[in-house]
């Protein structure tokens, strides 16, 4: 919202003051202004009001004439002047020589053989409205000669508020509101806002009109007829253009002038089309033409203002073509009112078409404005059209008022609350500079809500204080540390895994950490032939939450697939597994691990996932791990290779390859597998203390055993079943297939802490093992 | 025979000349030291003398003898002492002028910077929490002193999910299961509440450079009996220095949110100009950073905590913006995109 510091000083004297200071602090007590200041006016100067004496037609051209006007100088000048509507005894703004618009400084300038001594000035040419189609017509009783700065208001600062820190303080959506935070910031008084006495009309007819609908808080009108100006007042068209209005006709201007001096939105109807004033809704949806010629789908929520049956305006949003003054209107009705603002919010929000007008009434506006507002307007109609005559009453009805908002507080609560000393004084000063009805005894305080605030704004003492200490200024606050106690801060133990999980990962084995969205890449997924699976989904779009992070790893890694011929990724993020009994979400917390080799082969890779896993449950748990292979339940998985991940004996997870025809549509010649923890499983795993071991003081022996196996885990069981103390490691040395099939040597390390072990106690152990496998068919290679 | 050994030690000077490598030198020994070599010969001849002669001879062979030991010994080690030489100037210089091989991986930048603040706040007595991503309506609006009309509630701003839960569209939702957590604790032993929370949020909006529906917040709450606006600027002004390491200056501007009353938004004099005004920060010498304020009594009394007795700030900062702002990333999207040319260049930040 733009607002004008002209405006604003109609209602509060800042003579003297460092206006743009003023700003600011207007923006550090009040409401956030934008950077930029626009110094109005402050790009011309030496135009001044001029009157054609004669014109005559350029001969060389068709659309430029030679004038002959009066600037005040005593002899007239000679002007070539394009502009359509020149005629003589026109009054213009004129730019004489020396005058300066913009960067331009004007000076004798011949225009098709003729030279022109100064210029005729269009309104949008000196900046007062964006009127560039002929030359200012000013009908006004100045002088020629006379500065137009001098008359009009063309000198102006004009700042603007970011309409979001407007949000909630309806009161502040005109510039009355505003000159009351500008005469509380300076101690000034604020002046009462100039109105027409409405009583002295009571004894005429009333309106027909009722509310029937409890949408509608309060409903004002009053008739008007004669009203024969058509063009508003130069100062009201440069007050409504500096704060972003266009000048419309005299009627529409008073009504956007008092929405922008006082926040109250009106509307004048042709009385012919507003015979019985109705407020209601419709039971059925219908069909409805705005004054902007657009169509609109009304529905049974949406609250109208009817004549009898007949709807004429959205209420609260805009008004209906057919109800528009027109050229031949003689009586016209003036609205004012409010609405239920959560109803106009809702209905803007249906229509999609939000105006100057619902974007105030959203904040809920002062019922109380609403008949000032009238006696405001009739008092500017007056004031420039005098013939204008009032035929009907003010009808009123007020048919919601908001409570009368009152309370108390003590100086002991401002201390705690602010954490300063702020004298009594200064409270009460600062409350009643603001409107505020204040009674204070001792350190005991009663403060009146004034109505503007009361609307939702201002309920409770919190309230207050930001009242008190807002103006008091927060650069002026003493600033020191609370009294508190200080307490040791523990680490949870969740953070502590996640925080261990990352370091290893991206430290020991350069892994990258990559976020992701909580929802399936759905075309990403469909260009990989991964199926998007269903879950709880969003009410505002066709998606759902995600039950697994891997789908989308895979997609990520498609999308990294040049980066680097071996790389992985991981994320701890969420997924959404199911909902629990209560029907909220199961959601989970997962740590997913997703590796890409052109490199390695895809069981070389997958070793590689196994022994990070495996070093994570090591070196955070001190825990081992094992694996059970299981059977695929998604799609994308591949049914072989698919295992769980247990960690002191619960699962805590699943390792595995793509689907082959997704891995294939990633990279024909890449190794793929990717591995999902459940953290919260991974971090209820007991973590195991250091168990030391004293070192042996004689030396260990190794023996390497080759057997023909396929794999590991019965060579492993029956070293575990030989039950010997004096094994103290056992590895995989090596692993290699030859003709007669796959070979595992299996490394053991022996080793005694009171001796020197001697072969025959070491070959005692490898032969019971050579045993029990051998039972197995299991052969040593010799 | 003294003739002998004379001629002996000129022959064995002349080859010991002549020996140049080890196995040489040994054969050498063995020629003269050896059990069948030339001294030892020479000693078996001494039993044909006697007398003064054999004295004589005998001392001249052992003198032979030593020589020719001690000679061997030298040269051996000079032998030796050659080959390390030799083996010296054979190694290489490496060449060290090639760009190292770093194979290093990475962390998020939310995570660099997540970690940062939770070390300031942590060694300022501050819990670090953590809260789920997903939360009721209780939790996100209701619990806030957000009314059921408020904009924020609106379908188009946030994502509900058909259960009637939603994806939580600020860190605020976590507060009021903060409070419960820990009211006992502090009406009951005096602890005040101290206590952080990142986590994920989500709004309902179109993606752009500057804009993601799915970004980072800090929420931040102090909960004891006496505190004030006062100390509010100061853990605001203290944190955030820690945080960007350098004085930095803080002002409150009156914000409007429905859980905090007064609330504020903080600005922090820019980090490009400190204050002077620079493009940075369009030339007004400060930077919206954090929306703040002092708890609602309607929230803390949500939370089982009476806001008669008991006061306190919350603040909300954008770990997002706050991660684009120290590393100068330009479009928020990238953080979510997981490209690896973005990502991978975040590694330990010092």
């Amino acid at each position: 919202m733009f607002l004008s510091m002209n405006w604003i000083s109609d209602f509060v004297d800042l003579s003297g003051l460092d206006k743009l200071k003023l700003i600011q602090q207007f923006s550090l007590s009040t409401a956030e202004v934008e950077n930029e200041i626009f110094m109005k006016g402050a790009d011309i100067s030496g135009i001044v009001c001029a009157e054609i004496l004669s014109v005559e037609p350029h001969p060389e051209s068709q659309k430029l004439h030679l004038l002959k006007v009066d600037c005040g100088k005593g002899e007239p000048v000679d002007v070539v002047c394009g502009a359509p509507n020149v005629r003589v005894g026109m009054k213009t703004a004129f730019a004489p020589l020396g005058a300066k618009i913009g960067e331009i400084t004007i000076a004798p300038r011949k225009l098709a053989g003729y030279t022109s001594n100064g210029m005729c000035c269009s309104e949008a040419e000196i900046g007062i409205s964006d009127d560039n189609s002929g030359i200012m017509e000013i009908t006004d009783d100045i002088a020629p000669g006379t500065e137009l700065k001098s008359v009009y208001e063309i000198d102006d600062i004009v700042f603007e508020v970011d309409n979001k820190s407007l949000t909630n303080r309806p009161d502040l959506w005109g510039h009355y509101g505003i000159a009351r935070e500008f005469a509380a910031l300076c101690g000034r008084p604020l002046k009462a806002i100039d109105t027409a006495d409405l009583t002295q009309y009571s004894g005429l007819p009333s309106v027909d009109m009722k509310i029937e609908d409890p949408l509608c808080y309060r409903y004002a009108c009053i008739q008007v007829e004669n009203v024969t100006r058509r063009v508003s007042p130069v100062n009201m068209r440069i007050r409504l253009f500096y704060c972003g209005m266009r000048a419309i006709n005299f009627l529409a201007d008073i009504t956007n002038y008092i929405m922008l001096e006082m926040g109250q939105p009106m509307h004048a109807f042709d009385s012919r089309k507003v015979e019985k004033i109705r407020i209601k809704r419709f039971d059925k949806p219908f069909v409805f033409r705005t004054l902007d010629g657009e169509d609109r789908n009304i529905d049974e929520n949406t609250l109208m203002i009817c004549n009898g049956d007949t709807p004429v305006a959205i209420a609260g949003i805009m008004g209906g073509l057919d109800s528009e003054i027109v050229d031949d209107t003689t009586r016209l009705t003036l609205e004012s009112a409010t609405f239920d603002p959560v109803s106009i919010r809702k209905s803007t929000v249906r229509l999609s078409h939000r105006t100057e007008a619902s974007q105030r009434y959203e904040k809920s506006l002062d019922p109380e404005m609403v008949v000032t507002a009238v006696g405001r307007f009739l008092y500017l109609m007056n004031e420039s059209d005098p013939g204008t005559k009032i035929v009907s009453s003010l009808t009123d009805e007020y048919a919601y008022r908001y409570p009368q908002i009152s309370f108390g507080f003590d100086k002991k609560y401002v201390d705690r609350y602010t954490g300063i000393e702020i004298d009594n004084a200064t409270i009460v000063k600062t409350l009643e500079s603001l409107g505020f009805g204040v009674k204070n005894t001792g350190d005991d305080f009663t403060v009146d809500i004034p109505s503007w605030r009361a609307t939702k704004d201002v309920t409770i003492k919190a309230d207050i204080i930001e009242e008190i200490t807002r103006i008091y200024g927060y650069d002026n606050f003493d600033v020191h540390t609370a009294e508190s106690p200080l307490y040791p801060v523990r680490i949870s133990a969740e953070k502590n895994v996640e925080e261990q999980i990352k370091d290893m990962l991206v430290k020991r084995f350069s892994l990258h950490e990559v976020h992701s969205y909580v929802w399936p890449y759905y075309d990403e997924f469909k260009a990989l032939g991964i199926e998007a699976e269903d879950n709880i989904r969003l009410v505002s779009a066709p998606m759902a939450i995600r039950k697994n992070i891997a789908p989308t790893q895979l997609c990520q890694i498609k999308l990294n697939s040049a980066y680097a011929p071996d790389f992985g990724i991981f994320e701890i993020g969420r997924v959404v597994d199911g909902l629990k009994e209560d029907g909220l979400c199961n959601e989970k917390k997962i740590l997913a691990i997703t590796l890409f080799s052109k490199v390695d082969s895809t069981e070389k890779l997958y070793l590689r996932l196994r022994d990070i896993i495996a070093v994570l449950a090591d070196d955070i748990k001190h825990q081992s791990v094992s694996f059970e292979s299981i059977a695929p339940s998604h799609s994308w998985q591949h049914p072989r290779n698919l295992n769980s991940i247990v960690c002191d004996g619960k699962k805590i997870g699943e390792m595995g390859l793509p689907y082959p025809s997704i891995a294939v549509k990633i990279d024909k010649k890449a190794s793929i597998v990717y591995a999902e923890i459940e953290i919260e499983a991974f971090t209820a795993v007991e973590a195991l203390g250091i168990s030391y071991e004293e070192p042996s003081k004689y030396p260990e022996i190794e023996v390497d055993l080759t057997f023909r196996s396929s794999v590991f885990a019965p060579l492993a069981e029956a070293v575990k079943n030989a039950k010997s103390a004096l094994v103290r490691r056992v590895s995989q040395a090596d692993i290699y297939d030859d003709e007669n099939g796959r070979a595992i040597t299996m490394r053991l390390v022996f080793a005694d802490n009171s001796k020197t072990l001697t072969r025959e106690e070491v070959t005692e152990v490898t032969d019971k093992i050579i045993e029990e496998l051998s039972a197995k068919g299991i052969a040593l290679k010799v | 025979m003294l003739e002998k050994v004379k001629e002996l030690r000129e022959k064995f000077s002349e080859k010991l000349g002549a020996a140049a490598d080890p196995q040489v030198l040994e054969a050498l020994r063995v020629e003269y030291l050896g059990k069948k070599g030339s001294v030892t010969d020479l000693l078996k001849s001494m039993k044909d003398l006697a007398g003064e002669e054999k004295k004589e001879f005998g001392q001249q062979v052992n003198i032979l003898k030593n020589e020719i030991a001690e000679a061997i010994a030298s040269k051996s080690e000079q032998l030796r002492q050659e080959a390390l030489e030799r083996e010296i100037n054979l190694m290489p210089e490496f060449d060290l002028s090639a760009p190292p091989v770093l194979d290093r991986g990475s962390y998020h930048p939310i995570t660099l910077v997540q970690r940062e603040c939770e070390n300031v706040f942590r060694s300022m007595g501050f819990t670090v929490e953590d809260y789920s991503e997903i939360v009721t309506d209780y939790e996100c609006f209701e619990s806030l002193n957000i009314p059921k009309h408020h904009p924020a509630r609106d379908m188009q701003d946030t994502y509900y999910l058909t259960n009637g839960q939603l994806l939580k569209s600020q860190t605020s939702a976590a507060q009021n299961a903060i409070y419960k957590k820990y009211r006992k604790a502090l009406m009951e032993e005096g602890k005040p509440i101290k206590a952080i929370f990142p986590g994920r949020c989500f709004r309902n909006e179109a993606t752009d450079n500057c804009h993601e529906n799915t970004f980072f917040q800090m929420e931040g709450v102090m909960v004891d009996k006496n505190i004030s606006i006062s100390n509010l600027i100061f853990f605001m002004k203290t944190m955030l220095s820690e945080v960007f390491r350098k004085d930095i200056k803080v002002r409150l501007r009156p914000g409007f949110f429905p859980f905090v009353e007064p609330g504020f938004e903080l600005d922090i004099s820019c980090l490009i100009c400190g204050g002077t005004g620079c493009p940075s920060c369009k030339h007004s010498g400060w930077l919206e950073l954090c929306p703040c304020g002092m708890i609602h009594p309607e929230v803390l009394k949500a939370g089982g905590i009476d806001p008669e007795e008991y006061t306190g700030f919350a603040f909300g900062l954008g770990m997002t913006r706050l991660a684009m702002m120290k590393y100068g990333i330009k479009d928020i999207r990238d953080l979510n995109s997981g490209n690896l040319k973005a990502l991978s260049q975040f590694t330990q930040d010092c």
